[in-house]
This record gives structure tokens, C-alpha cells and sequence, in this order.
């Protein structure tokens, strides 16, 4: 058992160091100068060249390279060109709307996805079946931007039961901020229950057909306990994965969501730093964000090794 | 071998899937769209960026069928010259997606030396969320047309090099491979004739998600600016000039929207009864 979570631990830390690779090669190809792009044409030829130096663009690419490793070791993620603060600042500023958003959008999803998802396996092939794998399949269909949209035009412009857009400003209340949250994460969690339903159905198919299911019916269990006790809680280890790749893959929905909305988060920062050509910002988002990822990936897998006696080995 | 064994059983998929109603369904949608995309000069009532400013906001009636925008323009006119776009943008990153996919997915899983390399790249490059990867690329390389399909194409190449990668492995080890290794057939001709050909349908159930998936990042680049030039009527774009009158001029958001939804989900009823068909567990429904 210990060597494989070494292993595993090995083999998140060689995805990492890919990735961080990966976004120190994505700013990089941009063509032309970076420091040019990132100023402006209106930028001297001085203002240029004291960016360069600064963000250590006159140094040859390995050497960027060592030294953009040895920051991210340090845990120093670069300065923001336009908002004059350390990157790692400006993301822990902004990351409380996001984490709400993508909380709350999870916790929708699973509400709507999971009782559906178990009663339309039950119930495989029936009207409700087919009627909810068809709503799941339009559910994934629909841009959360422009779900966002048709909800702030009811909820919010005509019937003004919610904020149109913001977080309520500095100083507001923690109630008031949550209320800035609910018309983005239904938007939001709408959207990404159609992957969790589908996960939920699949893997209580998979179980209800066990020979445990069988045997437990045949001793006479009532079937509420035998969908419940026996199918479901073994159902639920796959659907709790995809609850935990969503949560990370949110995150990308919460870029479009929070421009929509105008939440001060992670996702509008992104946006913002790319009409501006702030790529150090670009680059520490990608960075934690991808982390994030491979981190929840990495923790499923142990979850896994924890719950589940078979993937002892 | 595997070309002859093959035929028979293709065709067999393909009358199963055309009995399926909801790949039925899922392909009369997207033929209707496509023809109206591809005949949008000769169907068009107006040119798609007609200005007339005495017909600005006007909501849907006989004369203009999906309203006008705040410059005059008419809605459906947009609509159906902007599903041109979404397609183009669609067919060519899954045609992207697809070669290179397509190429690393068959060296990693035929070579095994390339094969832990190659996984964690793939597994690095998963490792990023697809609108925000394309955002990323699409800030490096500068917003334009290109660059989007180029972006979005590098976002969903691992998606099937993944899929292709994991077939691989498991058909390089079959008899039949064998025995024509030990034919001396050459590699790249056991690759592409023995392998691939084998490797066709799960391809095209996943070329048909990222097509999917294709059309509903690239409206969401372009509602965020970030797709090509706001001059071109795309659907992402539509609903961004939108948001500005939500409340007032609900159908500018709303017909844009219903041609993605529409586009995305007769996408995925398509990849979707595919995937039920080659998977054993729900083939036995039919």
C-alpha cells in the first residue's frame, strides 16, 4: 500500500513539473516580444527594455526556465505588470467569490443530479428515465453565459428578487455577498449536473445488477434499503470522483460565469489580465488551477485506497 | 483481416444506429442547421450586417422573424450566417483534434518507450480546463480566427489521444496483430491498416463531443471577446452584444442561444446513441 501511494505521489509530481512546463511554454510562444505586446505600442524602446529585465526576459530560455523553477519552489508566482501586487496576492484576493461560487454550484448539481441520476437507473428504461437522461443531455447543452442571462432577466430585472451583477461592494455583509451567488452558481450548477446524473446513472446500473443487490433482495429486503443501503453506497465512490474533477473543471465555467455576473473573482481576473496582456497573471492562474487539479486527482485516488479494500495492491 | 471482418459488422452499426430515434432525431437537427448555415446567402431575408437604424430593437414579427439588433440588423439573418462560423469552427478543430490526437494516441500506445512520456504529457494537458486553456493560448497567440480553431484544436487533442492511446494498447496485443508482425508487415502499415481501422468507431464518438464541445467554447471566446473580431456574427458574439438590453431586448440573447443549444445537443443525441451502441452494457436495450 505504501508503495503505491509513493508511486502515485511520483507520478503527480512528474505531471506538475509537465505542467508547469507547459504554461512557462504557452507565454512564451507568442510571437513577437512579449514585453512589447504587454506595454502597448505606445511604449518606448527604454520602457521595453526595463520590462524585459524585469520580468528576466533578456536571458536565454533555459536560463528563464531554471529561474521560473526555482520562483515556483520558492512559491513565488511572479508581480502582476498591471496591478503592481504579487500574483499570489491578487488571486488569494479574488479567490473567495470563486471558491462560494464553485461550492455552491456543487452542492446544486449534486442536489439535482444525485436523487435523479439513482431513481432513473431504478427505473431504467421508463418515461421518467428517458425524460431525465434527455433534460440531463440538454442541461450539457446550454452555455451557462447565456443561462446566466435569461436568469438575471427574470430573477433579477423583473421579478428583482436577486442582485442584477456585483458582490455587494466593499464592506457588505456575508448575507449580502451570498445573494450576489445565487443566480451564477444555479447557472452554474444547472450546467454541470448533466455530467454528475449521467456518472450517478451509470454507476448505479453497474451495481444494481451485483450479485450483492440479488442476494439481498432475495432475503426479503425491502427495496428502499436494498436501492439505498446496499446499491447506492457503493454507487457513490465513482459519483463522488466526478464531484471532485467538476469542482476543479468549475473553475473554467467560473471564467465566462463571473464576467457574466461581474463577481470581482478568479475568472474575471483571468479575463481582465488577457485583454491586458498581464501574462504572469495568466500564467499563475493556469499554474494553481492545473494544480488544483492533478491535487483533487491525486486525493481521489487515496480516498479511493481508503474506502475501497480492493485497490489495496 | 481486420478490414474484411470489419464491413459487415459497420454496416450493421450503422442500420442499428439509424433505427435508434434519437440519433433520428440528433441528425435531422443538425442537417437542418447545417443547410441552413451552408444556404444562409439564398435563404437570408437581409445581408447579415445590414444597418438600418429606423429599425433598431424591433422585436420579432413578419417582417423581421427573430427582431433586429440595436444597429437594425436583422436577428435570423445573423443567426443562420453565424451557424456557418460555429460549424467551420466545429468540423476544422475536430479535424485538428483528430490528426494529431489520432498520431500521439498510436505512438504512445504502439511504442512503448514513448508511452510514459507521452501519457503524462496527455495527462498534464487534461490537467487544464478546456475554456481556460483556450483563453490562455488565444492571449498568447492574438484573437483571430486561426487562432481560436488552433487553441481550441490543442485543448481537445489529448481528449483523443487518450481514447486512441488506451485502444491501442489493448489491440497491439491481440493475435491478429501479432501475426502480422510476424508476416513481416511493416509498422506503420500494421498501425494505420491493422490498428486504426479498428479504432474508427470510438473515434468518431469522441470527434462528435469535441465538435460539440468546440462550438460551445468557441461562443463562449467569443461572448468574452476573446474569439474572432466582434465584426463577425458568431453566436457568441450575438449574445454578448446582447447583454447590454437584457429586459428590453430579450430576443438579441435568446435566438443566438437557442441555435447553440440546438447545434450542441443534436451533437450530442448523435455521440451519444454511437456510444450506447458500441458499449456491450446497453447494447442489449435495443
Amino acid at each position: 500500500m505504501g508503495r503505491y501511494v509513493l508511486q502515485r505521489l511520483l507520478g503527480m509530481l512528474v505531471v506538475m513539473f509537465v505542467v508547469v512546463t507547459i504554461v512557462f511554454v504557452i507565454v512564451r510562444i507568442a510571437p513577437g516580444d512579449p514585453a512589447a505586446v504587454m506595454l502597448g505600442p505606445d511604449a518606448t524602446p527604454q520602457d521595453i527594455a526595463a520590462l524585459r529585465a524585469r520580468l528576466g526576459l533578456d536571458r536565454p530560455l533555459f536560463v528563464q526556465y531554471v529561474f521560473f523553477l526555482a520562483q515556483l519552489i520558492r512559491g513565488d508566482l511572479g508581480e502582476s505588470i498591471f496591478l503592481n501586487q504579487p500574483v499570489l496576492s491578487a488571486l488569494a484576493e479574488r479567490a473567495e467569490p470563486t471558491f462560494f461560487l464553485t461550492l455552491f454550484s456543487i452542492l446544486i448539481a449534486a442536489v439535482i443530479a444525485i436523487p435523479i441520476g439513482v431513481l432513473s437507473a431504478y427505473k431504467r428504461g421508463s418515461l421518467f428515465d428517458q425524460t431525465a437522461t434527455t433534460l440531463a443531455m440538454l442541461a450539457a447543452s446550454i452555455p451557462s453565459f447565456w443561462l446566466g442571462l435569461l436568469l438575471i432577466q427574470f430573477f433579477a430585472v423583473r421579478f428583482s428578487l436577486f442582485p442584477v451583477s456585483g458582490y455587494g461592494g466593499p464592506g457588505a455583509s456575508f448575507a449580502t455577498r451570498l445573494s450576489h451567488l445565487v443566480l451564477p452558481a444555479f447557472a452554474l450548477g444547472v450546467v454541470s449536473s448533466a455530467l454528475i446524473l449521467r456518472f450517478t446513472r451509470a454507476s448505479m446500473l453497474d451495481v444494481l445488477s451485483d450479485d450483492y443487490v440479488r442476494t439481498a433482495r432475495s432475503k426479503g429486503m425491502g427495496e428502499f434499503r436494498v436501492v439505498m443501503k446496499h446499491a447506492f453506497k457503493n454507487a457513490l465512490i465513482p459519483v463522488l470522483t466526478v464531484i471532485g474533477l467538476t469542482a476543479a473543471l468549475l473553475v473554467s465555467g467560473a471564467v465566462v460565469t463571473e464576467t457574466v455576473f461581474g463577481l470581482p473573482g478568479v475568472g474575471s481576473l483571468v479575463v481582465s489580465a488577457v485583454l491586458r496582456r498581464d501574462y504572469p497573471i495568466i500564467q499563475g492562474a493556469l499554474l494553481i488551477i492545473a494544480a488544483l487539479y492533478v491535487l483533487i486527482n491525486f486525493l481521489i485516488d487515496m480516498l479511493y485506497l481508503a474506502v475501497d479494500p480492493r485497490v489495496r495492491y | 483481416m481486420a478490414a474484411v471482418a470489419s464491413t459487415p459488422e459497420q454496416a450493421s452499426l450503422l442500420s442499428l444506429l439509424i433505427r435508434r430515434k434519437t440519433v433520428l432525431v440528433g441528425l435531422a437537427i443538425l442537417l437542418a442547421i447545417a443547410c441552413l448555415a451552408i444556404l444562409a446567402p439564398v435563404i437570408a431575408p437581409y445581408a447579415p450586417n445590414k444597418l438600418s437604424i429606423v429599425n433598431r430593437l424591433k422585436p420579432p414579427g413578419t417582417t423581421f422573424w427573430f427582431g433586429t439588433d440595436e444597429f437594425g440588423r436583422d436577428i435570423f439573418s445573423r443567426t443562420i450566417y453565424a451557424g456557418r462560423l460555429s460549424l467551420l469552427v466545429g468540423a476544422s478543430v475536430v479535424c485538428f483534434a483528430s490528426v494529431f490526437g489520432i498520431a500521439l494516441g498510436l505512438v504512445a500506445g504502439f511504442f512503448r518507450r514513448l508511452d510514459a512520456p507521452t501519457a503524462r504529457f496527455i495527462d498534464a494537458m487534461m490537467a487544464f480546463p478546456d475554456i481556460l486553456l483556450a483563453i490562455a493560448l488565444v492571449a498568447a497567440l492574438g484573437p483571430s480566427l486561426a487562432t481560436v480553431i488552433v487553441a481550441l484544436g490543442i485543448v481537445y487533442t489529448p481528449r483523443l489521444a487518450r481514447i486512441v492511446r488506451a485502444s491501442t494498447l489493448v489491440i497491439r496485443e491481440l493475435p491478429y496483430v501479432e501475426a502480422a508482425r510476424a508476416l513481416g508487415v511493416p509498422t506503420w502499415r500494421i498501425m494505420t491498416r491493422h490498428v486504426l481501422r479498428n479504432l474508427v468507431s470510438p473515434i468518431l464518438v469522441q470527434a462528435t463531443f469535441i465538435f460539440a464541445y468546440a462550438m460551445l467554447a468557441e461562443a463562449g471566446l467569443s461572448f468574452l471577446g476573446l474569439g474572432v473580431s466582434p465584426e463577425i456574427p458568431t453566436w457568441g458574439t450575438m449574445i454578448a452584444a446582447g447583454r447590454q438590453y437584457v429586459g428590453s431586448a430579450d430576443w438579441m440573447t435568446l435566438f443566438p442561444g437557442i441555435a447553440i443549444i440546438l447545434s450542441v445537443l443534436s451533437l450530442q443525441m448523435v455521440g451519444d446513441g454511437m456510444r450506447d451502441l458500441l458499449d456491450p452494457r446497453f447494447r442489449r436495450d435495443l
